[in-house]
This record gives C-alpha cells, sequence and structure tokens, in this order.
C-alpha cells in the first residue's frame, strides 16, 4: 500500500492549537507551566505549541528540549546513537508543571526514558504528556493528556510526522513497511 | 560511529572526530547539574590496564566510565601479578574471561594497545590510553575540543586554526596524535624543538617544523607546551634545564609576542619554570585546569560511542525490537 496523509498542513495547525488551549486549561494558566520536547520533532512541536501558549495568553511560556538517548532501555539493541541537544530553561523545572511533546506515541518506552531524564533534571510537581499522534500498542503503562490526533494502526505500518520546520512540509503520513 | 576500538588518532576520519567532539558537547551540558550519574552503561564492565604511572587519564577515565554508570576495575601493574611475571597475553586472557567490555590500556612499548585489540585474545573494545612514543587518542581529542571551544564556539572543524606543539616531540605521544588529529581537522600545525628533541623522519609529518620558538608564536592561535619528559631522558638531550627553559619555555615575555587571544595548552603535568613559567601557568589564556575537564566528556563521549550500541554478542544472537 503507498504512502498516505493523515493528517495535512491545516490538520496540525488546528491541533496544535488545541492542544495548546487543552494544555492551558488543565493547568489553569501558564503560571509553573514549562514545555519540554523531546528531539528531533517533539522540539519543534513543542515551540509551536509554546508560541500558540503565548498567543493566548500574551505571555511567554519557558521551552525548552530534553534529550533521552542516554536513557534508552535499547541502546545495546542498536547502532549507537548520535546525541541530541538538551536545553532546559534557566529557572529549571523543579515545582512546575512539565508537558512532555513528543510527535508519535507508539510503545511508551521513549516517556519512560524521558521520565527518568526528568528526574536527573529535577523534581516538577507534574508531569503531562502531549503527543500529536497516538497510534496504539503500548508495552508500558503510559498514557498521553494531550493528543492531536487518535489514530489505529497496525504494526507493520509506519507513522511519520514531517515538519517545515526540518522537512520540506507539514504533515503525517502513514504507510505500509515491506516485510 | 567510530568502530569497536580506538587506537590511534591518526585512524579517526575529520567527520569521526567532529562526531566526538560534538557528543562531548552535548555531555557536558549534560553533566553540568548536580545529578551528574547518566545509566547510559549500567552493567558494562571498563578496566583500566596500566603499566606506566599515570594519575589524570587513569582517573579521568575512571570518573568518564563512572559517570555513565559502567562498573570500573583498576589494574595497575604495579603490585599485580604483572609484576610476578605475567605477560599481556595472560592478563588479556584473564580481564576476557572475567567479561571486560573495554579495555582502556597504558603501556610503555608502542603497539600494545593494537596488539590487545587485534590478537584475538579479548572481544572487547581496546581503548589506547598511552603507548610508549606512540600515540594518546584522547589527549588529541580533549585538546581539539578545548581548541574548539576557544576558537570556533564549540562548533564544526578547525580549518585554518595556527597551532604549534612546543618541546619534546621526540618521546611525545601527545605530539604525535596531535598532529595527526589537529591536521585532519584542518588546522595548520607547527612543531618546535631543539633538533636533538626532534624525532627522525619529522619532514614527512603533515606539519611545518621550527627549531626557533620566538619566530613562531606571533602567528599562533593557540600554543601547546609539552612537558620535559625527564624520565625518558636517557641521553643528553639538552645541556641542562636552565637552557632549555631559556630557549624553548614560555614565560610572559613570549606569551607577549602572541596575539592577545591566543590561548596556551598544556597536558600535565606541568613543570613550573621549565617549559612554563609560573606566571603563564597561572594568567587566564592558559586553559589546563579546562582541558583537565574537557578530557572527562571527551572520554565519556569515547566510552558512549564504542559501549553504547549494539555489542558483538547481541548481533550474533539476533536482537528483536
Amino acid at each position: 500500500m503507498p504512502e498516505r496523509t493523515v493528517l495535512d498542513a491545516s490538520d496540525i495547525r488546528r491541533a496544535v492549537r488545541r492542544m495548546s488551549h487543552e494544555i492551558l486549561e488543565s493547568a489553569k494558566g501558564v503560571d509553573d507551566l514549562v514545555i519540554l520536547g523531546i528531539p528531533t520533532r517533539g522540539v519543534y512541536l513543542a515551540r509551536r505549541i509554546a508560541a500558540s501558549i503565548g498567543e493566548i495568553e500574551g505571555r511567554e511560556v519557558p521551552c525548552g528540549s530534553l534529550d533521552i538517548t542516554l536513557y534508552r532501555d535499547d541502546l545495546r539493541l542498536r547502532e549507537v546513537r548520535a546525541l541530541e541537544p538538551t536545553s532546559i530553561p534557566a529557572d529549571g523545572i523543579d515545582g512546575r508543571v512539565v508537558v512532555l511533546v513528543d510527535d508519535v506515541l507508539y510503545s511508551g518506552r521513549t516517556i519512560r526514558a524521558a521520565l527518568d531524564a526528568l528526574a536527573d533534571v529535577g523534581r516538577p510537581a507534574a508531569v503531562r504528556l502531549a503527543a500529536l499522534v497516538d497510534r496504539g500498542h503500548r508495552e508500558l503503562p503510559i498514557r498521553p493528556d494531550f493528543i492531536g490526533k487518535n489514530l489505529p494502526t497496525s504494526q507493520s505500518e509506519t507513522v511519520r510526522v514531517h515538519l517545515a520546520e526540518i522537512d520540506d512540509e507539514d504533515s503525517v503520513t502513514i504507510r505500509q513497511v515491506d516485510q | 560511529m567510530i568502530g569497536r576500538h580506538l587506537l590511534s588518532a591518526a585512524d579517526l576520519t575529520c567527520e569521526d572526530a567532529i562526531g566526538i567532539l560534538d557528543t562531548a558537547g552535548e555531555l557536558a551540558t549534560v553533566t553540568d547539574r548536580s545529578v551528574k550519574k547518566l545509566p547510559t552503561l549500567r552493567g558494562r564492565t571498563v578496566v583500566t590496564l596500566f603499566f606506566e604511572d599515570s594519575t589524570r587519564t587513569r582517573i579521568s577515565f575512571e570518573l568518564a566510565a563512572k559517570r555513565l554508570s559502567a562498573d570500573v576495575i583498576n589494574f595497575a601493574a604495579k603490585g599485580s601479578s604483572v609484576s610476578k611475571g605475567e605477560s599481556l597475553k595472560d592478563t588479556a586472557l584473564t580481564l576476557e574471561a572475567m567479561g571486560a567490555d573495554a579495555v582502556i590500556i597504558r603501556h610503555g612499548a608502542s603497539g600494545a594497545p593494537y596488539r590487545l585489540a587485534n590478537a584475538g585474545w579479548i572481544h572487547g573494545s581496546v581503548i589506547n590510553a598511552g603507548d610508549g612514543t606512540h600515540e594518546h587518542p584522547t589527549q588529541a581529542l580533549l585538546d581539539a575540543y578545548t581548541l574548539r571551544h576557544h576558537l570556533r564556539a564549540g562548533q564544526g572543524d578547525l580549518a585554518g586554526a595556527r597551532v604549534a606543539i612546543v618541546g619534546d616531540i621526540l618521546h611525545s605521544r601527545v605530539a604525535r596524535s596531535n598532529v595527526a588529529l589537529l591536521r585532519t581537522l584542518g588546522a595548520h600545525v607547527t612543531v618546535v624543538a631543539p633538533p636533538t628533541l626532534l624525532p627522525y623522519g619529522v619532514q614527512s609529518w603533515p606539519c611545518e617544523v621550527s627549531y626557533d620558538i620566538d619566530d613562531v608564536l606571533p602567528h599562533l592561535d593557540a600554543v601547546m607546551m609539552l612537558r620535559v619528559q625527564a624520565e625518558r631522558m636517557a641521553g643528553s638531550y639538552f645541556p641542562n634545564e636552565l637552557e632549555y627553559s631559556r630557549r624553548y619555555g614560555l614565560d610572559s615575555r613570549r606569551m607577549a609576542l602572541m596575539p592577545h587571544d591566543a590561548i596556551v595548552l598544556h597536558p600535565g603535568p606541568m613543570n613550573r619554570g621549565v617549559e612554563i613559567s609560573a606566571e603563564v601557568a597561572d594568567s587566564p589564556r592558559a586553559v589546563v585546569v579546562e582541558q583537565v575537564t574537557n578530557g572527562v566528556h571527551v572520554r565519556m563521549a569515547v566510552l558512549y560511542l564504542l559501549l553504547g550500541g549494539r555489542s558483538e554478542e547481541l548481533l550474533t544472537e539476533g536482537a528483536d525490537r
């Protein structure tokens, strides 16, 4: 089966805006809010969400990135991976509400690693999870708080998020992988 | 990214070297916080096998391995089975039987790490921490990291940087590794020494050669002063320390010849008053202490890149997801 587009640029824009509103609603404002993206595409999504929240509230919300490579549980199963930048906002995350942002939520193992990484950075008051796509097939007891789109998939499919910042366009595609 | 072993700086491509330096840069930001430990190499065993005395290199590797949660065993030749006459091979087989994932070796004989890596005695990674007068690749990497931080804002290569290495080039594995690596990264290197302390064949090295330090200093971005290695000086290479210091030592008069933003490196331990004056060693332009800190990050990067991925046994077992 060829590649199929499940979200186009305007779908992504609306999803990001809705998630921003939901984050604001659940956090009751931007005080103590910190948005952290998981590289690579989570970081760009985090920036978009932070910008969108800034637009809605008229105040900037701290935004950074959290590389989880060194905390992965599958390091020994693959070739060594290059590290991505980690940048934590200057005021830190202690006592704040951290919203982790990733592009696709799948097994949940990335989020497990991110929670370990966060624990070494500080002690947030709460950690929430936002993902643009939830494709199911969780292997760990992890659930998202804010979701752009629920996308039922089979494990033989791959879901790719393209973002204009590093890809040519904004889209989410799904494709059957030949075994 | 860089294969299984790190035996020689000359083996690294420009891309490999930049990959190691970039990884070290990311690790530096991660370890710049209260919880410095990372779980990355949990369950891996790293052995430091030192046949020669060393304090800073060994503890730097030990700290790097511990920051990545590896188990570290320190094997010093003095007071071990080696002083009872055990061969390198038998020592290696013993470490293999104990399940070492990496062996960091310093040895007085040039080529000992190569032998250890290629003789089929052990399956783990071998990291050269200095072999005879051959190479000391992690020192060159930490020097390159320090240079890149000051001269290129921590990005890319060192194309066009002008660096001089001054002192005992003949006995220095640091000089050999640095000439190779800095050249690979695009820097322009000059070695400066009295003719007696230059090795045979230095003309074929990818660098310039000079006997006159005052001539070279005004055109530099950085100068690297090497220690006068008394323990390797069986012959008389120069009349006395005072004369060496006058002709080749870096004092504040000579430092004033350099461009005002040029920096001074030294691999340590320093002989204050011989190759470097106390005034220069304590000046803000000397980055010696920074080099030590960077050494830990660079060695963490090397350990991560060699041990952080898939291991041989798992390759053959056929790993699933």
